[in-house]
């Protein structure tokens, strides 16, 4: 695979900052410490970690907001700290760090950035009616951004970062805050652009998010990429899918371990409460398929059944050692 | 609900640049252009803020509306019972320091605008676009200058109700309110460096304890010579005063203290901003370039 399939790479990004003067003095915090990221072009890539982790950070170096001590980022096929200039004509920048402008209505918000991005009145406003339409923000768009939701204000930002159609869209933790029906706005938003052939680059706390959106995520930790896979084989990371088999009768739950046992790859697992029994598997289906045969023939009375992957919240349990940070108000 | 729409213009979409070339990319790369576009997108950031007012006339209601007050305030309330050097006539002596204050305490409408920008992350997203950096700022000082020019008038116009007068001549008064533009250029510096200096708004709000001793230890609302004589001192040398002191004198109005500060007022007046924008014009531009660092 060539260079310019990736739209985003990043090799051993470093950035440190100045402690705040403590009784020592001189000391450094490493916001990144070596972060390597190669994001594939037409992609929604996630960047996942806790706060602090590093996340905002790297989204802010490689959108030409921080300049980085050490390494080498490339953006859209521009050397991020050789031509930030030429790099900002490329991206676009929406979520928590990038915000419009509360008084203005959407629609002078988004003619207001058009013009700022070259784009000359009269095309400014062509286009902002054009991304009104598509965000559905139409009903809205005479209406003071202070006035809208919190749904309502990201699609406004989505839209703002959209003027010039950006190769590399970084969106920074887009939906924190946001409730259900906001984020699940937001989300549609994100999949209608990569539709259009924008790449993205999201950071998010929400393991549910990542999930939902990227077709691969890198964890960062202590400012290291501490992971890169699929959400699949970062699931499987841990242990891929599981077997479960819920019994109706108590006294049936050692013979469906065993049935299990013949098809598992790990030792069965049983709660005798919940009369489930559960063990790792190879083979999905076939597994799944074996397991439901056996016990039809063994005549043993089955409440539930099913394969059960492990969430990514087990993944960065197991990679970082300890929990992410979920929003307190989940 | 289907929030968003994935058409088939998506094509059309993805190319906003069809068509005309702009005016300002018919330059040849180089200086040139780079002058056309700090220069539009100055103006673009100005017509965001005139924006504002258009969308919130009660904010420039306020804040033309104090001014006013506060004319009416000292020169009725205090008017008789206030000393002027020389016996002359409060309101009539009043006048220019109004003047002066309400471009010194420009600053801090500055600083919060500037603030604001920076904590809900507007200057964040200019600074992620490929516009020139040099317009944030801009921008801000070219909006502030035209409303300080609107309150001038305002004000002047109140004075004139109440029967001031511009004694020194038409040119001289225009030397006069020159001199207060460009005291209120130089403290759009120290406003912006400010507001991207103090971590929020609240903090922000705080710098009028410290605006206010500042501005009322010169000689806007009493002569220096009145003061007490550790204090007199201190209050003619504040950059304010020179300006204050400048404009009596162009207006025609002279009241002067004889120390060499109050002689040389015009002249003062004119040195002091360009001290104030010496030092604070780069210390806001680096402020500005340390938001990457």
């Amino acid at each position: 695979m060539s260079a310019t399939d990736y739209a985003v790479r990043a090799e051993g990004l470093r950035k440190r900052y100045a402690e705040k003067k403590t009784a020592g003095g001189g000391a450094y915090k490493l916001a990144l410490d070596g972060f390597d990221l190669a994001v594939r072009a037409g992609t929604v890539h996630g960047l996942l970690g806790p706060n602090g982790a590093g996340k905002t950070t790297a989204v802010r170096a490689l959108a030409t907001l921080l300049r980085f001590d050490g390494g080498r980022a490339e953006v859209a096929g521009v050397d991020v700290a050789r031509d930030p200039r030429l790099v900002r004509r490329r991206i676009g920048l929406a979520g928590q760090y990038a915000a419009v402008d509360e008084v203005m209505t959407g629609r002078q918000n988004l003619e207001m950035f058009g013009r700022l991005f070259h784009l000359g009145g009269r095309r400014a406003k062509a286009r902002a009616g054009e991304l009104l339409e598509r965000f559905d923000l139409v009903d809205a768009a005479d209406k003071s951004v202070g006035a809208y939701s919190g749904g309502m204000r990201r699609r406004l930002d989505l839209a703002a970062s959209m003027i010039l159609a950006p190769r590399v869209l970084f969106l920074d933790e887009p939906t924190t805050g946001l409730d259900p029906r906001g984020r699940g706005e937001v989300w549609d938003a994100v999949r209608a652009l990569v539709a259009g052939g924008t790449t993205v680059l999201l950071t998010t706390q929400y393991l549910e998010e990542a999930d939902k959106l990227a077709s691969r995520i890198t964890v960062i930790d202590r400012g290291r990429a501490i992971a890169d896979d699929t959400p699949d084989g970062l699931k499987n990371r841990v242990g891929g899918d599981r077997v479960e088999v819920v019994v109706a009768r108590a006294a049936d739950l050692a013979a469906a371990a065993r049935v299990i046992a013949r098809v598992s790859v790990t030792e069965p697992e049983t709660d005798e409460v919940a009369l489930r029994a559960h063990a790792q598997v190879d083979d999905r289906v076939a597994a799944l398929t074996e397991v439901a045969r056996t016990l039809q023939d063994e005549g043993i009375a089955v409440e539930d059944i099913g394969l059960r992957r492990p969430s990514l919240d087990d993944v960065f349990l197991r990679l970082t050692g300890h929990r992410a940070e979920l929003e307190a108000a989940a | 609900m289907s929030t968003v729409k994935t058409e088939e213009t998506e094509k059309r979409e993805t190319d906003p640049n069809p068509a005309a070339p702009h005016p300002g990319d018919l330059y040849p790369a180089g200086p040139e252009r780079r002058l056309y576009w700090a220069l539009a997108d100055c103006w673009n950031v100005t017509r965001r803020t005139l924006t504002h007012y258009q969308r919130q006339p009660v904010t420039i209601v306020w804040q033309l509306g104090f001014p006013i007050v506060s004319v009416l305030l000292y020169g009725f309330v205090f008017g008789e019972a206030m000393a002027v050097p020389g016996d002359g006539d409060y309101r009539e002596f009043l006048m220019p320091g109004m003047f002066a204050s309400t471009m010194a305490f420009g600053f801090m409408g500055t600083t919060m605008a500037v603030v604001t920008d920076s904590t809900k992350g507007v200057i964040d997203r200019f600074r992620s676009m490929p516009m020139a950096p040099s317009a944030v700022a801009a921008g801000r000082g070219v909006s502030d200058l035209l409303v300080a020019c609107a309150e001038l008038t305002i004000l002047g116009v109140t004075a004139l109700l109440i029967g001031w007068e511009a004694e020194g001549g038409a040119p001289a008064a225009a030397g006069a309110f020159g001199l207060l533009l460009l005291l209120r250029f130089s403290l759009i510096w120290v406003g912006v460096w400010l507001g991207l200096l103090v971590p929020n708004a609240e903090a922000a709000g705080g710098l009028y304890a410290v605006a206010f001793p500042l501005t009322m230890i010169s000689s806007i609302f009493v002569a220096p010579s009145l003061m007490p004589s550790w204090l007199g001192p201190v209050a003619a040398w504040n950059p304010v005063s020179s300006t204050v002191t400048a404009t009596r004198e162009l207006f025609g109005q002279p009241v002067s203290g004889g120390t060499w500060i109050e002689e040389n007022a015009v002249l003062m007046a004119v040195v002091w901003p360009l001290v104030i924008t010496a030092v604070f014009l780069p210390l806001a531009v680096r402020r500005f370039q340390a938001l990457s660092r």
